[in-house]
């Protein structure tokens, strides 16, 4: 069949699905770890569960147009729900499964949801408790029914038992699913994403199965992936990258997807699959590092001394050999023996080992973690991208790769910079509509389909590659005139393993300051191995030598920006760090863990303040929500410090080593 | 929970005397345990609840008194008849095999369970083969039940404290048992892990229909869990009835609470 003709054709999701049913019908679709073993479901298995439960969603009422909200871990169920869903006309909306009850209600009722497909008895609880506030809701279906045995709302269904109604339905209504399918096409709603929102409510991204699935098809024509490929699917549903990796590319390319056992056994079944095709945010490469690191502290000496040897090597030659660029016989044998030796079962410790591709982004990477997995010879690369274009903007190259830079514009996809710096795109993954919200959509989208990202940036001179620096609405200015890209000296500080999360302020200040969140395991870690006594964070982040530590940090970043042409004044002058770890629950993150700036400045006024007033210490009484939903109070004297200021443009002197 | 437990009596003890040498620590206790409820045991430090939970599983013999389980009444109990006669327990200080991993350790509570003899089991051959099957299927519902598959082929003794108590339940619960007693089971642990646990033997309690008897300090868990609450104080019998009565008695409260208990705020 040829290329553009399947492209007219095979325009929806349970199109796709029926014609690998016809192509490869015993073929691995989806797997999922259960009781310890691995499941798996063929396509041809996958095509009769979501028949069966199309129909089934069809007797309880769901129509074309109609919203299903999905909520919960990444289970095989939950994905076949969004093709049922879809087999009919209806439009899935996957809800993050960890948002609260108030996030959630939101959600359910600015989405017109009609039916909701949760994962188990925490999600139902949760539905119970907002359905008051959803009267649009009329029906709850749920996988797994432990703890709902004596649940008796008759609003509330077994998974099993919507299926088995299908299959009745089926029966009754001979040709109903194919014709469903039939009336489906391109243009029609294919999934609605909400965006976590760094301000205000979460916006509902509408996309079209165009919009998705020709996106997908450009994703996979760039890297060449095909049938082969293995994916963990362990990312939230809800988030647009796993929609686009873990479900459309899937369906398009038609490779196997596997969901983890649960969430903390990902570790585990990574090892285990062993995933040809990556992705992860920046976070969990860091942790995968930190826990690396921390493991060869306590290794034994000979380990230690081959580990640093080897990785010295690869870090010289590693990067060089994966960007095909020459390198001497010696050392491409050394690093032969080092992949024998450290770098092979180091990998496959990772479940990289048979990694060809890895996706990163979201937030920036620190460059010593990018180059230390490509030195391996793992081939990760960022890419730029956002719900409103389902993922794809720009990808690095094979062979041109730069931790600063995010890539070219990928397959189809048009970039300019606005005047004020803003990076604007046009592409066939443009979204439709944010639902409901004409003011937003005309604000983002212009009428002939530029959508503003809202991110500041600049095509680079020497690789023509896109760079960022920061929102556009986050770039201020310090009270002389110096630029000050808070994000830019944020990640710059993230990228020590010892900080977790950094909140620069400035705009409209003398000068810029930080506060600090420390990382609880590195840290922590250090100071065991400093025979330094700590009862739990509060206690640790205040040690004398803790701080000490994050100025030599913040030191080295300021000699950085010192360099940095017109960011060069913007350098943190006093900081502190923090007496909590700022948290998604108590709204200082986004649920993707993103910092809202703007919450965390109000909440701790008095230490933004103090940080502006020269004191040395400030007492502060913080209310904060437990994962139990209880909520108490944190009181602690938070000290702040000085760092260390570089006269901008001035050579970087020893203090740099 | 909190449902009143018309079920059959499981367990009595009567008149249950204890001492060792001139120390009583169980002066004349009397007290049962209906089938499907959860019954806590508190008292002061040194009241004899632990040794009360002994004098169950025949790990003491007290001088005086009946013990009743299921209706046979003996005088006292051997732990391998209370073993095989349905009841489990976990203990105060964990006691698993810290060497061994989650799996193995939970595998060890089903050997009860299991018919064939070493010879079998050590070929790994045909009934023992699909006995091994068998068992290992039960163990991972157990640890499906407890949440804990992202640590079953760790060693238990690597494992920080509030897990190796999920552990030791799980072990407990492998060997199916009709009485579970449960010594502290939430003590050290922070109010997270508390209310894990708390999740779990109510999960027990309801999916299973295991009958629980549970020695705990805290007493919002005790008042929240708890069908039925015996008191005991310097091995005598305070009290005992619903945990609304014992929460008001008067010499609770001086021997115990100290105060009117105040809801605690985590």
């Amino acid at each position: 069949m040829d290329a553009k003709d399947q492209e007219t054709v095979l325009d929806t999701f349970p199109k796709l699905l029926q014609s690998h049913v016809e192509r490869r019908p015993n073929r691995d679709a989806m797997r999922e770890k259960d009781l310890g073993i691995w499941q798996s479901w063929t396509w041809a298995e996958a095509a009769r569960e979501i028949r069966s439960l199309a129909c089934g969603l069809a007797s309880l009422g769901l129509e074309r147009g109609d919203k299903l909200a999905i909520i919960g871990d990444n289970r095989p169920r939950l994905y076949w729900s969004m093709t049922a869903a879809q087999a009919l006309g209806a439009v899935p909306v996957p809800l993050y499964q960890d948002s609260v009850a108030d996030e959630m209600a939101y959600v359910l009722d600015n989405a017109d949801v009609k039916i909701a497909m949760v994962e188990d008895q925490e999600q139902v609880d949760k539905m119970l408790e907002v359905l008051e506030r959803c009267p649009k809701v009329e029906h709850i279906v749920y996988d797994d029914t432990r703890g709902l045995e004596s649940y008796r709302q008759e609003f509330l269904h077994q998974f099993e038992a919507v299926q088995q109604a299908g299959e009745a339905f089926d029966r009754d209504h001979p040709g109903f699913y194919d014709s469903e399918v039939a009336a489906g096409n391109g243009a029609e709603d294919s999934i609605m994403l909400y965006t976590s929102g760094t301000t205000g409510n979460p916006k509902g991204v509408v996309l079209s199965n165009d919009n998705v699935i020709i996106t997908a098809r450009n994703g996979i024509e760039r890297e060449n992936l095909t049938a082969e490929e293995e994916v963990l699917a362990y990312l939230p549903m809800a988030w647009v990258g796993d929609n686009l990796f873990s479900y459309a590319q899937s369906y398009v390319a038609g490779f196997c997807v596997s969901c983890p056992e649960d969430p903390t056994t990902v570790p585990n079944d990574l090892r285990e699959i062993g995933p040809t095709y990556f992705f992860a945010p920046p976070r969990i490469y860091e942790n995968m590092l930190t826990q690396v690191m921390i493991r060869m502290e306590d290794a034994a000496a000979i380990k230690q001394r081959l580990f640093h040897y080897f990785m010295d090597l690869a870090g010289k030659v590693g990067v060089r050999i994966l960007n095909g660029e020459p390198v001497s016989l010696k050392n491409r044998l050394l690093y032969k023996l080092g992949d024998l030796l450290i770098y092979g079962p180091l990998k496959d410790v990772l479940g990289l080992g048979r990694t060809r591709l890895a996706y990163t982004a979201g937030e920036a990477i620190g460059p010593e973690i990018f180059d230390f997995y490509r030195s391996l010879g793992i081939n990760i690369k960022q890419l730029y991208g956002q719900t409103e274009c389902m993922v794809f903007i720009c990808v690095q190259p094979d062979g041109e790769v730069y931790a600063d830079t995010v890539g070219t514009p990928a397959i189809d996809v048009e970039i300019k910079i606005a005047d004020s710096g803003e990076i604007m795109y046009r592409s066939p993954g443009v979204f439709q509509a944010y639902y409901k919200n004409p003011e937003s959509t005309a604000s983002t989208k212009t009428a002939d389909g530029w959508v503003h990202t809202g991110d500041a940036g600049f095509f680079d001179e020497h690789s023509g590659h896109l760079k960022i620096i920061d929102r556009a609405k986050d770039v201020g200015k310090l009270n002389d005139g110096t630029l000050l890209a808070p994000k830019y000296i944020e990640n710059k500080l993230k990228f020590f393993s010892y900080i977790r999360e950094a909140v620069v302020f400035g705009d409209g200040r003398d000068y810029s300051t930080a506060f600090i969140n420390i990382d609880l395991d590195a840290v922590g870690n250090w100071a065991e191995r400093r025979n330094l006594a700590y009862s739990g964070y509060i206690d640790l982040a205040g040690l004398d030598e803790v701080y000490q530590l994050v100025k030599e940090c913040i030191d080295k970043v300021n000699l950085d920006l010192s360099q940095d042409g017109k960011l060069g004044n913007s350098q943190i002058r006093r900081f502190l760090v923090l007496h909590k770890e700022l948290d998604a629950d108590d709204g200082e993150l986004t649920r993707t863990r993103k910092v809202r700036r703007s919450t965390v400045g109000e909440r701790y006024g008095d230490l933004v303040d103090a940080l502006y007033s020269g004191q040395k210490e400030c007492h502060v009484e913080t209310r904060v929500t437990f994962e139990n939903g209880s909520i108490g109070t944190l009181s602690a004297d938070v000290q702040i410090r000085e760092a260390e200021y570089y006269p901008p443009g001035g050579i970087a002197r020893e203090a740099a080593a | 929970m909190n449902e009143q437990h018309g079920g059959e009596v499981i367990l009595s003890v009567e008149n249950i005397g204890l001492s060792f040498g001139v120390m009583k620590v169980l002066d004349d206790i009397s007290f049962d345990i209906r089938r499907g409820e959860i019954r806590s045991i508190i008292g002061p430090n040194g009241a004899g609840k632990s040794s009360l939970l002994n004098v169950i599983n025949g790990f003491y013999h007290p001088q005086q008194g009946t013990i009743t389980f299921k209706g046979e009444t003996r005088r006292h109990m051997a732990p391998h008849v209370a073993a095989k006669d349905g009841i489990a327990r976990t203990f105060q200080n964990i006691a698993l095999f810290k060497g061994m991993s989650t799996l193995d350790n939970i595998m060890t509570g089903r050997n009860l369970k299991m018919k064939t003899n070493i010879f079998w089991q050590a070929l790994h051959l045909g009934p023992a083969r699909a006995e091994e099957l068998e068992n290992r299927l039960e163990a991972e519902k157990i640890i499906d039940f407890l949440d804990i598959q992202a640590i079953r082929k760790k060693p238990v003794g690597k494992l920080p404290y509030g897990l190796q108590k999920r552990v030791e339940l799980g072990r407990a619960l492998a060997a199916e048992p009709e009485l579970l007693l449960l010594d502290e089971p939430m003590a050290g642990m922070n109010s997270e892990e508390k209310e894990d646990m708390s999740r779990f033997i109510l999960d027990v309690n309801a999916e299973f229909g295991t009958t629980i008897a549970l020695i705990e300090h805290d007493m919002g868990v005790v008042m929240d869990l708890s069908d039925r609450v015996l008191v005991l104080d310097y091995g005598k019998q305070l009290a005992d009835g619903l945990p609304e009565e014992v929460r008001n008695n008067q010499e609770v409260i001086d021997a115990y609470l100290g105060v009117p208990h105040e809801e605690e705020v985590a």
